[in-house]
């Protein structure tokens, strides 16, 4: 028995508001756009110590980019900036819709990204053909800013007979290597690992490609998070390694994953990982990290840790409701803003966009993927209980179909 | 025709492939400078470069999980698990992302990756260096797993493998690596110099996935046996007088169904011997197998000689080893069902 009453408690963390309660993002810092500086592209994560503290940040409030990441981003091109508006435009649009499909019952799954679209649409400015992303499901935007058409990423999702993996995957989790998208997976955070060794290839290969691996806040959790910065900081292969940190897993906040008193990015110091944050709400900051860091792999000076600080403004999929576990008003009191808007003031500040220009552009967005999902609807979805090949489940488990799925698929008389 | 022990002739066939393709690279825990704590690859790192055989960290789960990578990049990686114990860790890199990447992808990436690993007891390893973890493998679709019983097949097999388009767990028995041992510790076990099987031919050939070898033809009873148990089986077959037809499976997955069925229908009679622990163990399916396509011949139940069901004990690993024995006293009692 003890004499004295124990001083030792279980600390369990809970998150800054739940719902009823105030939103509260006190437990981040936020930089000034322009204030992180600019490291020198050969730094040694020693030399970098204090940046996963600071955010790098191009856009200032009036929509002007300014200090030294926008000076090595240079002046982006208008017609590029547009573009990227529209991929953003195009991600939420197909978003909302299939969210719809979902309670419609055509699908049985979706992840919208609503909120982080500047991540995934302006890192895919910096790729080049050949190069590898293993996303998450929530990544989409590399598909649409790569010229995936919206038709056959609907399909996957109705299950139908357009989908170009035939049915055999759960809704979302898309594959598409001539698109430099690596085939998903639902089990978290195992793609962050085989994107080192992606790069491990190409680096013992002596290739020019290079691998982007991604993940959440809450899969940074898992082992394999551990074994992916492990090896990057040990064989140093042409890897940037992405973590979105959208505050939320489902109902896990950053802060039980560890991200409230300590940013993410500084697990890249352990690691010997040089490691930045950033403002992944802002266009032109993701670009220029995303150049910065892509550079260092092309130049042979291996892997960069990024944490992209954004906020996940829908449900985690059409199976969730946050409204349960987080305050109701998070997402509008969230203090980085929105990524389209904030693209869009940058525009017209630049005298390269309007307000009409911005609604015109919206509609033409939610009239195009109207049409690509009739398009796709018309090749049937999950209503239709799945017009996918049924032969097709039997296929593709091996190169060779072997002897028991041969005599199974018979007895089945498929 | 040169005479190898197993592990010169795992050697040899890393060696051959490494030699012949650039996308083949080997790597794991101690795999480099060292060679292996078993000597699996001493000597390819200075031979081939220490980018195409390299040291890793001690982490199984980043071994395969970045082999799985490197795979789907256009390498063909034959990495190690130091011991077939250590290999959970990687247990979901291999069962739920090696085994599935072609399937879930429709084929737009495919993981071509050897998983080597040694395995089984007979070398008072104790829990952690002695189990036979093949259940955990075949019962996860995607996967083809093999199981050697000597140098010839050892080095024809992981040719095979590391040729393979999809993934392979290459089990080794690791009581073989010097000899055929067959269960009677207390007697020296023959060396692969003395012995048939320990005639390996240099330079390529490959042992093709699938299909199990008649190590013994009988007419009595059939034995189902891979890796270490095959010369036990060959052993009991011996000692009982029972004329028993012992089949080496090689391969567990894909299974021979042919090799095994036709045996059977002969013999009428089955014993399956394997080290690993009983229950859900690989026998239980190759009993299913049997039973499902030879019901009409057999007339006898089909026995599963097997490692009891309890972890690997240190101090009575002969008690708990499936030898000679046990497996000539299930011949017995096939003989009389």
């Amino acid at each position: 028995m003890q004499d004295q009453p124990s001083k030792i408690r279980l600390h369990v963390p809970e998150p800054p508001a739940r719902p009823g309660e105030a939103p509260n993002f006190d437990y981040l810092t936020f930089a000034a756009a322009g204030e992180t500086r600019l490291p020198p592209l050969d730094s040694s994560a020693d030399a970098m110590r204090d940046m996963p503290w600071g955010l790098v940040r191009v856009l200032d409030d009036a929509g002007r980019a300014v200090g030294p990441w926008a000076d090595y981003l240079g002046t982006v091109d208008s017609e590029v900036l547009r573009k990227g508006l529209r991929d953003m435009m195009v991600t939420r649009s197909v978003d909302k819709r299939m969210q719809m499909a979902q309670r419609q019952g055509k699908t049985t799954n979706h992840a919208q990204s609503t909120g982080e679209e500047a991540i995934a649409c302006a890192f895919h400015t910096m790729l080049r053909d050949g190069d590898m992303n293993f996303p998450t499901y929530r990544q989409q935007g590399l598909l649409f800013a790569s010229g995936f058409p919206i038709t056959s990423y609907m399909n996957q999702l109705f299950g139908n007979s357009g989908d170009p993996l035939e049915g055999r995957q759960l809704a979302v989790m898309q594959s598409a290597r001539d698109h430099g998208f690596f085939t998903i997976s639902g089990n978290l955070a195992t793609q962050f690992v085989q994107a080192v060794g992606w790069a491990m290839g190409s680096a013992i290969s002596e290739d020019d490609k290079i691998a982007a691996a991604w993940i959440g806040d809450g899969a940074a959790a898992e082992g394999d998070f551990h074994w992916a910065m492990l090896f990057a900081g040990v064989y140093k292969p042409p890897v940037v390694l992405n973590l979105v940190n959208n505050q939320w897993a489902i109902s896990t906040f950053a802060g039980l994953t560890g991200g409230a008193t300590q940013p993410f990015a500084s697990r890249g110091i352990g690691y010997g990982l040089p490691a930045i944050r950033v403002d992944g709400n802002d266009f032109l900051a993701v670009m220029a990290a995303t150049k910065w860091a892509t550079d260092r792999a092309r130049e042979g000076h291996g892997p960069t840790f990024i944490e992209w600080l954004t906020y996940r403004v829908a449900s985690h999929t059409t199976s969730d409701d946050a409204g349960v576990y987080r305050a109701k008003e998070e997402a509008a009191h969230w203090p980085l803003g929105d990524p389209i808007d904030r693209l869009k003031t940058h525009l017209i500040a630049r005298g390269e966009w309007s307000d009409e220009r911005h609604v015109q552009a919206l509609a033409e967005v939610d009239e195009m993927v109207k049409a690509e999902q009739k398009k796709s609807e018309a090749l049937g979805t999950m209503l239709d209980g799945g017009t996918a090949r049924a032969g097709a489940m039997f296929e593709a488990v091996y190169k060779e179909m072997p002897e028991n799925l041969r005599r199974q698929r018979q007895k089945a008389g498929i | 025709m040169a005479r190898m022990t197993m592990i010169e002739a795992v050697r040899d066939a890393m060696d051959i492939k490494m030699a012949q393709d650039k996308r083949v690279v080997v790597f794991g825990e101690d795999v480099g400078f060292f060679g292996g704590v078993f000597r699996a690859t001493q000597g390819l790192q200075a031979k081939h470069g220490k980018t195409r055989c390299f040291d890793t960290p001690i982490a199984e789960g980043g071994i395969v999980g970045v082999a799985v990578g490197m795979a789907t990049y256009g390498m063909r990686p034959c990495v190690e698990i130091q011991f077939a114990d250590y290999v959970f860790p990687a247990y979901d890199q291999i069962t739920q992302e090696a085994a599935r990447i072609r399937y879930r992808s429709n084929e737009d990436f495919t993981c071509p990756l050897v998983i080597r690993m040694p395995t089984g007891g007979g070398i008072y390893g104790g829990q952690t260096h002695s189990q036979s973890p093949e259940a955990c493998f075949t019962h996860s679709t995607g996967l083809k797993v093999v199981v050697p019983s000597n140098p010839y097949d050892a080095k024809g097999l992981l040719i095979a493998a590391i040729e393979d388009d999809d993934p392979v767990i290459f089990l080794e028995p690791k009581r073989l690596y010097n000899g055929p041992f067959d269960g009677h510790h207390d007697q020296k076990v023959v060396p692969w110099s003395a012995h048939d099987l320990g005639e390996v031919p240099e330079g390529h050939y490959t042992v093709p996935l699938g299909k199990a070898v008649i190590r013994r033809p009988g007419e009595a009873v059939t034995v189902l046996a891979y890796g270490t148990m095959v010369h036990v089986a060959l052993a009991a077959a011996a000692e009982s007088g029972i004329d028993a037809e012992v089949i080496d499976l090689r391969t567990l997955v894909p299974i021979d169904y042919a090799t095994i069925e036709a045996s059977v229908a002969k013999t009428g009679r089955c014993v399956i011997v394997h080290e690993a622990t009983q229950t859900s163990g690989f026998g239980a399916e190759l009993s299913a197998i049997v039973q499902e396509a030879c019901f009409y011949h057999l007339e006898a139940p089909i026995i599963r000689v097997a490692g009891y069901d309890t972890p690997y004990p240190y101090a009575q690993e002969w008690l708990y080893f499936p030898g000679p024995d046990r497996v000539a006293q299930a011949l017995r009692e096939a003989m009389e069902g």
